[in-house]
């Protein structure tokens, strides 16, 4: 797959626009993955994974070839959101209830349409309880996180998109596990 | 909570990280079998990463990449301009020549605004006209720049007035041709002829 992204590199970079499109395609799963994991908002989400695209294809001039891209990308896409987050106010989760709604979370409004099995339910459930638990992680737990347990990255990568040291990011993936440990283990 | 060494909870965390001597993990183990409260921590610590790990993979909302398609920025004219010259390097080339061409004559074309004659002897200047007086014979061609040309007498070759008009008396007569440019492209074509006359000439 590499080599696969790195010629559509080389023919963006010849003024091939459209090779960019294959190359979205590839990972926009991925990229909007970390977005959602880290905001935990779809629309903001979806905005940022967007713009962390936009970034790459401005910006593709100064990627290596000889790196791997998707190291190169996922580092614009978190830098975006640990922006995101600082910026913004706290209250701005998932788990904030819509406005107009009584206890309505996003979430249970995704649901509400469709008919689901009980375990289904309870799945979604768990999975909203996880969500939120993650997002309540300080920012610099959840990144380390999200990129090791959902990306399912190595110690190496996630150090190299987080520019930071790897025993830094060991650090904090022990605290941040230990942090999450305290509030999952009650489920 | 427990009074065991500080290193067993380090352990555990290298341990989930791949990160864990043979020498180490042994520790670890012989002392998870002696204590109840590290096995259950070390048994939440798994159970947690299970449930991070199990929320499910979602995906990117339908019409993504159109989206960011569309957003894109337009390719600056500038590169677009340069991969347009990289990509055609004969037309670029033909191109610059044509315009260097251009150039050259049409600021000839410009400068040459004063009258001028091709001067042989026996030719008269009166203001901007030059006048071939009767009984005088040239030999070769007669070009008159911004000016007119009254013939009385004979030339043996062909004349050419450019921005201007000429006179043929009755007693005057030219052997070779008779040319008036007063336009532009007129002057281009006739210098691209005389060009090549020049070249044919050359080869002769």
């Amino acid at each position: 797959m590499d080599e696969i992204v790195k010629k559509r590199i080389k023919q963006l970079l010849k003024g091939d626009k459209s090779s960019f499109a294959e190359i979205v395609e590839i990972y926009k799963d991925r990229v909007y993955q970390i977005c959602y994991r880290m905001l935990g908002n779809p629309q903001e989400a979806e905005e940022m994974a967007q713009e962390a695209f936009v970034r790459a294809y401005i910006n593709i001039s100064s990627y290596k070839l000889d790196r791997k891209f998707s190291t190169w990308l996922f580092r614009i896409a978190t830098n975006l959101c640990i922006d995101r987050i600082r910026k913004k106010k706290p209250d701005f989760y998932l788990d904030a209830e819509v406005s107009g709604t009584d206890g309505l979370t996003l979430y249970s409004q995704v649901a509400a349409n469709v008919q689901l099995p009980e375990e289904e339910i309870e799945h979604m459930e768990l999975q909203e309880t996880i969500q939120k638990e993650i997002l309540k992680l300080p920012e610099k737990y959840r990144s380390v996180i999200v990129l090791k347990y959902i990306e399912e990255l190595s110690l190496k990568e996630i150090s190299e998109i987080l520019d930071l040291p790897i025993g830094t990011v060991k650090t904090r993936i022990h605290r941040g596990r230990e942090a999450l440990r305290e509030r999952l283990r009650h489920l | 909570m427990n009074k065991c060494p500080d290193e067993i909870i380090e352990y555990m965390h290298n341990y989930l990280d791949d990160d864990l001597s043979t020498e180490e993990e042994h520790k670890l183990r012989s002392h998870l079998q002696k204590c109840e409260n590290c096995r259950e921590h070390f048994h939440e610590l798994k159970r947690t990463i299970a449930l991070v790990q199990s929320t499910s993979h979602i995906h990117a909302p339908v019409h993504f990449t159109d989206a960011v398609m569309s957003k894109l920025p337009k390719q600056s004219k500038r590169i677009q301009i340069k991969s347009w010259f990289r990509n055609h390097p004969f037309l670029s080339a033909a191109s610059l020549f044509i315009i260097l061409m251009l150039g050259s004559i049409i600021s000839s074309w410009n400068k040459e605004n004063d009258f001028s004659v091709t001067m042989h002897p026996g030719i008269i200047i009166e203001n901007d006209t030059a006048i071939i007086p009767e009984g005088t014979v040239i030999d070769g061609d007669v070009v008159v720049k911004n000016g007119n040309i009254r013939i009385e007498g004979k030339v043996n070759g062909d004349v050419t007035t450019i921005n201007g008009e000429k006179y043929l008396a009755s007693a005057g007569e030219v052997t070779g041709n008779i040319n008036e440019v007063n336009e532009i492209f007129e002057w281009l074509w006739f210098h691209i002829k005389d060009l090549w006359k020049g070249v044919v000439k050359l080869f002769k």
